[in-house]
């Protein structure tokens, strides 16, 4: 235990009002939700403002930008899509990053209450709560994530590390010849430059 | 400064006749077959050359040095169309032309989420809170006041190779392999620091947890188990014996021995004891790894035994002819050291085990040799490491199929560069 462990008496206390203004995560549990409350239908104007200019007027994403709704049972999925409705396991998450990282560029400045609103209105339209729900500290766990059970503990201690452990096979290592079965010179999307190396001849 | 080519003699204005004789014989050269002895003398050897007869630079001229030109392609890259913008994206470390193991900062990998932020040491704070006796505020100057250690780690991010899982797509080891980066360190264990604070509050510290961020907007906050912390966390604010580069949390980052690079939070301000893991957005939404049944791996921390070839790779391909040929590459452990290398040539068939330049140090890049002889024909070039604890890098099928294709992260299989009989290589997957 490090308990009997030497000072150097080095830093200062922290004020309770410096703790405040840094420390505003939010534990899956709620440790960390501040008092306050919104909509879908005040979070729909909020988005609109703040939002979709990147991630769409229904939270749907615009090109490369995150989408935020959608997805639901894709996870299985040759192409799955991975969305606060289809993928996200709780709702704190939602609420801490939006706080403290959301506008993209501008962030940190929304307030508690339009950061509820904004998160019912997510949560709206990956058609999770009605509109006229009012999530607020003390509504927020009514809310159920549908992949709430999605996750499991890193495995590879089991599943890997025993059937990829011992003397490696040295010779004979294939039951058949060796074949080129895919070309990264066919997909093509490695940024050139003039005067690199020629793109080797087709097979 | 006179400009005169007996007065400067600044290689910035070679005469055209010397630079006429300098390519003349650079392209005799490269005809030369080696071993085979030359018809006619080299004008680089007879005839006197401008940076033989005249001056240099002074010492006065360059402060702080950049490399050479003639190695500016030896520079960070990225791929414009992997993210959305360039202030939450990645570049790549040139690994395909640098040698040794430890990374110059200069072309080290970034990877930011809301840009590379400028953060003097005077305004800079480092906050502990939490489940502490006392919750600290330590200004820079109070970091630098703590015993502190030198450890030389790899940092490697967490998505690696990770544009492979669904084929051969980037066609260079700088694109597959480079997210990662592998330096010198200078700084205090967080233990210290979490000592400082007092832990008897904490209680029992076997379920306890750090979670770490950083003073960036996005703040990448990161759930550590408290074992973690305790055993060989750092909090650095020196590598590669220089302060940290802006890019890469100046003043102070944390240093997370083996785990995955998106836990070493940089521009580091906050350091939280908990009881329970924030399963932040960096570790629900990104940082889970989806299998093929659509269930995810959360809190897959360690960066697991991995290797490549980097040259003879796509961007450095073989231009000598036959004979004599240098296999070389990178291998690395989150669970340990590299005790072996193997390299094949013919997609994995057979294997030959490698020389390391030095026995593996734990959490480290190891650097490997395979010196050859090359007569010239097609290669399917792979390398395939091996740690401490017996683990044996896997192939990209083995993963796959324990996986499937959508994990994204982790993806550590074993390589394979083709070389054709022209000293081209290319990036490709092989049965």
């Amino acid at each position: 235990s490090p308990a009997m462990a030497e000072k150097f008496g080095l830093g200062r206390a922290a004020l309770p009002a410096e703790i405040a203004a840094w420390d505003g995560d939010v534990s899956p549990d709620g440790t960390g939700l501040p008092v306050g409350s919104g909509d879908a239908i005040d979070g729909e104007e909020i988005f609109a403002d703040q939002c979709a200019a990147c991630h769409g007027d229904f939270a749907e994403g615009i090109d490369n930008w995150p989408k935020l709704a959608g997805g639901a049972g894709t996870l299985d999925h040759e192409d799955p899509l991975k969305t606060v409705g289809s993928y996200w396991p709780y709702l704190s998450t939602t609420y801490d990053y939006i706080k403290r990282s959301m506008p993209y560029g501008n962030a940190g400045t929304l307030s508690d209450d339009e950061v509820y609103a904004i998160v019912a209105y997510i949560l709206y339209s990956n058609d999770l709560i009605d509109d006229d729900f009012v999530l607020s500290n003390e509504t927020f766990f009514d809310v159920e994530m549908p992949n709430a059970g999605g996750f499991i503990l890193d495995d590879r201690a089991e599943t890997e590390y025993a059937q990829w452990t011992g003397a490696p096979c040295m010779e004979n290592c294939k039951d058949s010849a060796v074949k080129v079965t895919m070309r990264a010179m066919v997909l093509d999307v490695t940024p050139q430059e003039e005067g690199e190396a020629p793109k080797a001849e087709p097979a | 400064m006179s400009d005169n080519e007996t007065g400067n003699g600044s290689s910035a204005h070679p005469s055209r006749r010397a630079f006429l004789r300098g390519a003349a014989a650079a392209g005799a050269g490269a005809l030369t077959a080696t071993g085979a002895n030359a018809a006619t003398p080299d004008p680089l050897i007879t005839e006197v050359q401008p940076w033989a007869q005249a001056f240099g630079e002074g010492v006065d001229e360059t402060p702080y040095g950049m490399p050479i030109k003639f190695e500016d392609d030896v520079v960070r890259r990225n791929v414009e169309w992997l993210t959305a913008d360039t202030v939450s994206s990645i570049n790549f470390t040139p690994i395909h032309a640098l040698d040794g193991t430890i990374t110059p900062q200069g072309c080290a990998f970034e990877r930011h989420h809301s840009g590379a932020i400028e953060l003097r040491k005077e305004d800079y704070r480092l906050m502990i809170n939490g489940l502490v006796d006392t919750p600290l505020v330590f200004t820079y100057a109070d970091l630098e006041r703590f015993p502190r250690e030198n450890h030389v780690y790899f940092c490697e991010c967490a998505a690696n190779t990770g544009m492979e899982w669904a084929g051969a797509q980037l066609n260079g080891a700088q694109f597959t392999h480079g997210m990662i980066h592998n330096m010198e360190y200078t700084g205090v264990p967080l233990r210290t620091l979490l000592e400082e604070a007092g832990l008897d509050t904490a209680g029992d510290l076997k379920d306890k947890w750090v979670f770490v961020e950083g003073a960036d907007a996005s703040s990448n906050g990161r759930s550590i188990p408290m074992e973690k912390a305790l055993d060989d966390v750092l909090v650095a604010f020196k590598a590669n014996g220089e302060a940290l580069r802006k890019e890469h949390g100046y003043p102070v980052r944390l240093v997370v021995p083996g785990w995955e690079g998106n836990m070493w939070v940089k521009w580091i301000r906050r350091i939280e004891v908990t009881d329970q893991a924030i399963e932040s957005r960096e570790e629900t939404s990104k940082y889970t790894d989806v299998l093929d049944n659509g269930i995810a791996r959360k809190w897959t921390w360690a960066m697991d035994a991995k290797s490549v070839v980097t040259s003879p790779s796509p961007q450095a391909p073989i231009t000598h002819g036959k004979g004599p040929l240098v296999v070389t590459g990178l291998a690395w452990s989150g669970r340990g050291a590299i005790t072996r290398v193997d390299v094949s040539k013919d997609g994995g068939m057979t294997w030959e085990t490698a020389r390391l330049a030095k026995p593996g140090e734990k959490m480290a890049l190891t650097r490997f040799y395979l010196d050859t002889d090359w007569d010239g024909s097609e290669m399917m070039l792979q390398s395939r490491a091996m740690d401490d604890t017996g683990y044996v890098q896997p192939t990209k099928a083995q993963l796959r199929e324990v996986r499937g294709l959508n994990s994204i992260y982790h993806n550590n299989c074993i390589q394979t560069w083709l070389v054709r009989s022209n000293g081209e290589a290319e990036n490709v997957e092989v049965s």
